[in-house]
């Protein structure tokens, strides 16, 4: 197992290494730079371009971007050049806000989805698999900036139950007010993971049901609850895999969710910097998530390979 | 981010919905359009709107926007840390200020010459221990011409331009200033920016990073006409139309800058008040005029202004927008009285299109960049889609490249034919006639891209010499009459398309009072009182 872990720790050394170089350039083939957007548009071009100069954009871009990994290697993320401030600082709270959201969206996508896509395959062609079925084609369908709106038309502007936009604490949710201001985004955030995980859950064990093993343990006269747990043992890999994606999409932030219920996480900051040109904030933001991307396939290789020990061959 | 259109489509469907109730404080909840709190380093990015809510109501220039007196006409300047200054009258480059007695940054230190001048050395020195690169970039970008600055005496302060300009108090309007003791408390501007120091009507207090900056009154601010009547601001970045316009109407916030032009009937009935304003905003679009554009020709460019529907513009707008009949609005002392009076008129501009050379056998065709948003843009994909419309019954086929504001921002800095301006005739973007540089910006033979922002190179020798003139001209009256001769001459030779001037609506709860719209693009909130 060590070496399956250690060798799942070097491969990920040359992906991140390949992202941060399509970033870059892919950033650089966007026109513009941060000081086009942050000047106004009053500002004459010998300032822009002494500018430029000052910030190092005026350099052949292999030195802008070894200066940069150069920097990084050495723990230095540097500073935002939109905000000034600096970009370990406003990635980590930025990382922090997403968390908040994304772990209970991720806890209820898992539990949620697997126990819809459970009961769904254990009634096949039934009122619950049709209505459990069409529930999760509808999470995954409908469209979150949409879905939000709605959420806010209803719980906010017209109930008046809950805040209609952003995060009303610093640090984590201590009282009910604090929790009010989460419940709505983690809601939208939540529905795409039930929905896959449901659809994957109900077609993983509708296979394993028809596996010979479920016909020898009925025939051994397990009770039905004994089965579920092995039937769900053996469709554990699949979803998994399907749910540690699924995590992986909601630690990236949702930007169009970040955006509409205004919560300054990872996705907002890395709207804000891809709209700004922030090159700083935005590879960080990029190499960041792409490593928690990583490091999480990883946890769910070492899961599945706990579980199914095939896989480690 | 989400299309205009799917904006729109949304706030209607919040604007229907019933009126909610309202916190009542002394505290006023604002949402800016901005996307981030801009910087509080007293030279706030996020253009305007960072001025307007992060620069002057914290941190004070020398002289200031006279917005007390800008109700019923453009705002002027005031007196604000300097209560007097004077020019050489043997040197016009030397502009004395004398400094205000008694005035404090909210750290407690003096506002006094040796705080002016390390702040100018902020800003312009580059060699100097705190000079502040971002801030230097945004207000030389404003401010070019200072050149030099020194300490009198304590209480007086000199500044040097590179060249007579008249217009100069309104450049340095652009500079606040900030407490060098909180600087040097806290060694960095990254620093400062957490616990800032200015010297206006508020005080930062809280900053949530790309949540909210709370601000209090300073209740020892110098103008004691001017201390805040609401004891707490809060501002929030909201750049989703939808997200601020369900804000307000759940009472998370009591105003809302910029609510979606569709919904405002519907704020009305429901008891938000829509504050409007006459301001200097005009929408243009900026003909190219370079050979090869069909705007090299005079006659093409007027045609544009007779067959442009305006007042259908105005109407899907709500009544948030003025019909632009030049630069500046008709009402403005630098208007003037040009020849041309443009309204809707398509057979003189077919008339007009044929003496060019353009008929339905040989029809005008032409390429506009226009943006999906950005600063004073209003909603640029509706609207041009109008016009497009409009020019269409008269057989003018209009094109669009559609961009983001960044991309057009590069665009605009360079020439019409380069590579950013990709293959354009015609620019749609919003720009400020607030003081006389910038009509030597926009429209000066010698302000051609990519020197200053003549985009469209156009030229006009008697146009230059007017500007050339306002420029060594003092006497305020005196250059009013010079920019409203040169006022006809713009109108006349129609180097732009004058569609509309923004009217800045804003939406306030119905417990928010005392807000005088001012026709800049600052506003003073110290009288606003929420009950």
């Amino acid at each position: 197992m060590l070496s399956f872990i250690t060798r799942r720790l070097l491969h990920a050394i040359p992906i991140l290494f390949g992202v941060s170089v399509i970033v870059f350039i892919l950033v650089k083939m966007i026109p513009g730079n941060p000081l086009d957007l942050l000047l106004p548009p009053e500002a004459p071009a010998d300032l822009i371009e002494k500018l430029k100069a000052s910030y190092g954009f005026d350099k052949p871009l292999y030195v802008q971007y070894f200066s940069w990994l150069w920097r990084t290697l050495h723990g230095d993320l540097g500073y935002s050049i939109f905000t000034g401030a600096p970009v370990a600082q406003e990635l980590g709270s930025a990382i922090h806000n997403t968390l908040i959201l994304a772990i209970p969206a991720g806890v209820i996508g898992l539990v949620a989805g697997v126990t819809l896509g459970t009961i769904a395959a254990y009634n096949l062609g039934r009122f619950l698999d049709k209505f459990f079925s069409a529930f999760a084609i509808t999470g995954v369908s409908l469209p979150h900036y949409w879905f939000a709106i709605v959420m806010v038309v209803i719980f906010s502007v017209m109930l008046n139950w809950l805040p209609a936009q952003g995060m009303s604490f610093e640090g984590l949710p201590t009282s009910w007010e604090d929790i009010k201001s989460i419940i709505l985004p983690v809601v939208t955030l939540a529905l795409i993971p039930i929905g896959v995980i449901a659809r994957v859950t109900r077609a993983t064990v509708l296979e394993v049901l028809s596996q010979d093993f479920v016909s020898t343990l009925v025939a051994k006269g397990l009770v039905r609850r004994e089965i579920i747990f092995h039937v769900l043992k053996n469709a554990a890999p699949s979803v998994i895999a399907v749910a540690g994606l699924q995590f992986g999409y909601l630690l990236g932030g949702s930007i169009l969710v970040e955006t509409v219920f205004n919560w300054p996480g990872s996705g907002n900051l890395l709207n804000l910097a891809i709209f700004r040109r922030d090159v700083p904030v935005m590879q960080a933001t990029i190499v960041v998530l792409a490593f928690f991307f990583v490091m999480l396939n990883l946890l769910v290789d070492i899961a599945q390979a706990a579980i199914d020990p095939r896989i480690r061959r | 981010m989400t299309s205009t259109s799917t904006v729109i489509a949304s706030t209607a469907f919040l604007s229907g919905l019933p009126e909610e109730v309202f916190a009542a404080t002394g505290h006023l909840r604002i949402a800016m359009t901005s996307a981030d709190i801009p910087t509080t380093t007293g030279v706030p990015n996020n253009g305007s709107e960072g001025m307007r809510f992060l620069g002057y109501p914290v941190f004070e220039p020398l002289v200031d926007w006279d917005l007390r007196n800008a109700s019923d006409k453009r705002a002027g300047i005031r007196p604000a840390l300097a209560e007097s200054w004077s020019i050489d009258a043997n040197d016009k480059n030397v502009w004395t200020f004398k400094l205000r007695k008694g005035v404090k940054f909210h750290d407690g230190s003096p506002v006094d010459a040796d705080a002016i001048v390390w702040n100018f050395a902020r800003i312009y020195d580059d060699k100097a221990a705190h000079f502040d690169q971002a801030a230097s970039a945004i207000a030389r970008a404003r401010v070019p011409t200072v050149k030099a600055w020194k300490k009198v005496d304590d209480m007086t302060v000199q500044l040097i331009t590179d060249s007579p300009t008249s217009y100069f108090l309104y450049q340095i309007v652009w500079v606040p200033m900030v407490s060098k003791a909180r600087y040097e408390e806290v060694k960095s501007w990254s620093a400062f920016a957490a616990k800032p120091a200015g010297s206006g009507p508020f005080k930062i207090t809280r900053i949530s990073p790309r949540v909210s900056v709370e601000l209090a009154a300073n209740k020892d601010y110098w103008d004691t006409a001017r201390i805040p009547k609401v004891s707490k601001l809060s501002l929030f970045p909201m750049s989703e139309a939808t997200t601020r316009l369900a804000a307000l109407r759940s009472g998370q916030v009591d105003w809302i800058e910029v609510p979606p032009p569709d919904t405002i009937p519907s704020l009305k009935s429901a008891g938000f008040q829509i504050s409007t304003k006459i301001y200097p905003h005009i929408w243009p679009w900026v003909f190219s005029v370079q050979p090869g554009s069909p705007f090299a020709d005079k006659r093409v460019r007027q045609a544009m202004n007779w067959a442009i529907d305006r007042a259908a513009l105005v109407s899907m707008l709500n009544d948030t927008a003025l019909p632009a009949k030049g630069f500046v609005v008709d009402t403005d002392a630098q208007f003037g009285k040009p020849n041309a009076k443009y309204g809707y008129d398509p057979e003189k501009a077919k008339a007009l299109l044929k003496e060019a050379g353009y008929d339905a056998s040989k029809p005008l065709s032409f390429k506009v960049m226009i943006s999906t948003s950005g600063s004073g843009q209003m909603v640029p994909i509706p609207m041009n889609e109008l016009l497009q419309q409009t020019l269409a019954k008269i057989g003018v086929k209009v094109s669009f490249e559609t961009v983001e504001w960044g991309t057009m921002l590069v665009a605009f800095r360079q020439k019409p034919d380069s590579t950013a301006g990709m293959g354009c005739h015609a620019m749609n973007i919003s720009l400020m006639w607030s003081d006389p540089s910038v009509w030597r910006r926009y429209f000066h033979s010698a302000a051609a891209t990519p020197r200053e922002q003549n985009w469209g190179q156009w030229s006009n020798p008697q146009y230059d010499a007017l500007m050339d003139k306002v420029r060594e001209t003092f006497d305020d009256a005196e250059v009013d009459k010079l920019l409203a001769q040169a006022h006809e001459i713009l109108v006349d030779e129609s180097p732009w398309l004058y569609i509309v001037h923004d009217l800045n609506p804003r939406a306030l709860a119905k417990n928010v009072s005392g807000f005088t719209p001012a026709q800049s693009w600052m506003q003073d909130f110290t009288p606003v009182v929420v009950a």
